[in-house]
């Protein structure tokens, strides 16, 4: 069965998940791969929602991580100060799923401007929950589609922190979370390097290259020794992932 | 106990130009109809408080109502870009927007210590972003064990605004679902308006629900269908397909101009809101 770039993605993403996790989910592409995974080999994992749905399983994936969809059927439904307070905060969270505009070299997130600050040429929607994501879930998971505008040596405005500048950086601020383990693209995954912190290619998605890989970063990206080429999705995998695109796309086509 | 009043009149009694207002309801029970009489009587200056601004604000700063937005996540939900607010960041349209941007834990944390009558909330976080330098926060020591932590200066409005299900005629509010700062945004604000789906006899009590005393409360106006585009749980669904056709009305200027002058300033209440809502797409 063929498939596409994003579908890649979300399957490379689900298969992270272990059956259990606790996750915080964030909109589009995450809330895709985490119900994925939810619906294939991880039925028991937990997904947070900064709306304060604890446990939530959604029928349809949901526009919104406020519709109504999640909140009727989770465990609980807690406040916002709750939600990012005793939950987040309180160190309950496993898997913490991001999106961002830009990416550097260890990891760190842009979402707030492109170009200065006080004079941007894009305003893009800002934190949200993210830096706080980053810094207490046990681990992060990027998912974000590989170019040399978002893949950039240098980000316009650091809004969450990966690794900082390097190793020690995390430990500097106190963080509890292991940080960003993977950044899932539509061409491969990379992962820190254990010593440097510095994201590296670890593994290809069927059909993309290594070229390709170099020539989507702006910085001159590393390629593990053994890099790996994943499985493509299962005919399993992408039944369950596409029976999943609904309330979204139905909206979309009105 | 709560004034119940007209929306019209309690907007016109509550909120003054220049006023500290704070619209809630994380993606539920967005007070939206509220958002459209504070656009139909001409407020201006406001300092406009919201987590997640989405079209309520994005409505508000393209109608020229707002001087600064305190905010932790600007955009329309599952969809992309609130383009008036873009538009007023990137080119100053209609007028210069001033911004003080946080993280949602850090809002969050701000509206629980304003409700609790507290200078600052305190948190783990905005460690080593850039946002610390552009931000009203600071670092503080914990007394008992050293640690370094941030502070957030509290939320406190002159005005919080959200919408519930329903009240009764003392104005005791009951609301569920979706919860997000609904309780601590009346109770951080000077005045507070709630709007409701209905009035009820009696609130009868259901698990999980949020109950907010009427002597909490400024004033109530019955306004049903005041979330829309947004829900009320157990009342009516969140247009999707309205985020979404927003997109294209709030893209360009003279679109989304004569989309208000239609929807809102020739309108004169939630109940006219809906009726041209029904002319504009035909079933």
């Amino acid at each position: 069965m063929s498939h596409t770039a994003a579908e890649m993605m979300a399957v490379a993403a689900a298969r992270r998940l272990r059956n259990g996790t606790v996750c915080f989910v964030g909109i589009g592409l995450p809330s895709k791969a985490a119900n994925l995974a939810r619906r294939t080999h991880a039925p028991e994992a937990v997904l947070l929602y900064e709306s304060g749905t604890i446990g939530a399983k959604p029928e349809h994936l949901p526009l919104s991580i406020g519709d109504g969809e999640l909140a009727e059927r989770a465990d609980a439904v807690v406040s916002v100060p709750e939600i990012f307070g005793y939950w987040l905060q309180g160190g309950r969270v496993d898997v913490g799923f991001l999106g961002a505009a830009q990416i550097d070299r260890f990891g760190n997130l842009n979402s707030t401007v492109i170009g200065p600050y006080d004079t941007p040429r894009v305003r893009l929607p800002g934190a949200g929950g993210a830096p706080e994501i980053a810094a207490c879930c046990r681990e992060t998971i990027v998912m974000l589609h590989q170019t040399p505008r978002a893949f950039v040596s240098r980000l316009d405005f650091m809004t969450t922190v990966g690794f900082g500048d390097g190793p020690g950086s995390r430990e500097a601020l106190g963080f509890s979370g292991a940080g960003v383990t993977a950044v899932v693209t539509d061409l491969g995954v990379l992962e820190p390097d254990p010593e440097s912190c510095e994201l590296t290619l670890t593994e290809l998605h069927p059909g993309a290259s290594e070229d390709d890989a170099r020539e989507a970063t702006g910085w001159d990206l590393r390629v593990a020794d053994g890099l790996r080429v994943g499985d493509p999705p299962t005919a399993d995998e992408l039944d369950v992932l596409r029976a999943l695109r609904t309330i979204d796309d139905a909206a979309s086509a009105e | 106990m709560a004034d119940l009043v007209p929306l019209n009149e309690g907007i016109a009694a509550l909120v003054r130009d220049g006023d500290t207002v704070a619209l809630e309801g994380f993606t539920h029970l967005i007070p939206h109809a509220a958002g459209h009489e504070l656009i139909r009587q001409g407020r201006r200056d406001l300092t406009l408080i919201r987590m997640t601004p989405d079209i309520v604000y994005d409505q508000l700063i393209g109608m020229g109502c707002a001087r600064r937005l305190v905010f932790s996540w600007g955009g329309n939900p599952g969809v992309g870009s609130l383009h008036r607010f873009r538009d007023a960041v990137e080119h100053g349209w209609p007028a210069p927007l001033e911004l003080e941007e946080h993280t949602h834990a850090g809002m969050a944390a701000a509206y629980a210590a304003g409700a609790a009558n507290l200078p600052f909330g305190t948190l783990r976080g905005y460690a080593g972003s850039d946002l610390v330098e552009r931000t009203s926060v600071a670092t503080i020591e914990c007394p008992f064990t050293g640690e370094r932590l941030t502070a957030v200066r509290a939320i406190r409005p002159d005005v919080g605004i959200v919408h519930a299900q329903r009240a009764d005629a003392q104005g005791n509010v009951q609301l569920w679902g979706i919860s997000g700062v609904q309780k601590e945004t009346v109770l951080a604000s000077a005045r507070s308006l709630v709007t409701v789906e209905e009035l009820v006899p009696e609130l009868t009590p259901l698990p999980g629900a949020v109950v907010v005393p009427g002597w909490a409360i400024t004033a109530v106006s019955v306004v049903p269908g005041g979330a829309h585009p947004s829900y009320a749980h157990g009342y009516y669904d969140r247009d999707n397909a309205f985020y979404v056709r927003w997109d294209a009305i709030g893209r360009d200027r003279d679109r989304f101009r004569s989309w208000m002058r239609r929807h809102v300033l020739e309108t004169a209440d939630v109940h006219e809101y809906h009726a041209r809502l029904r002319e504009a797409v035909p079933a």
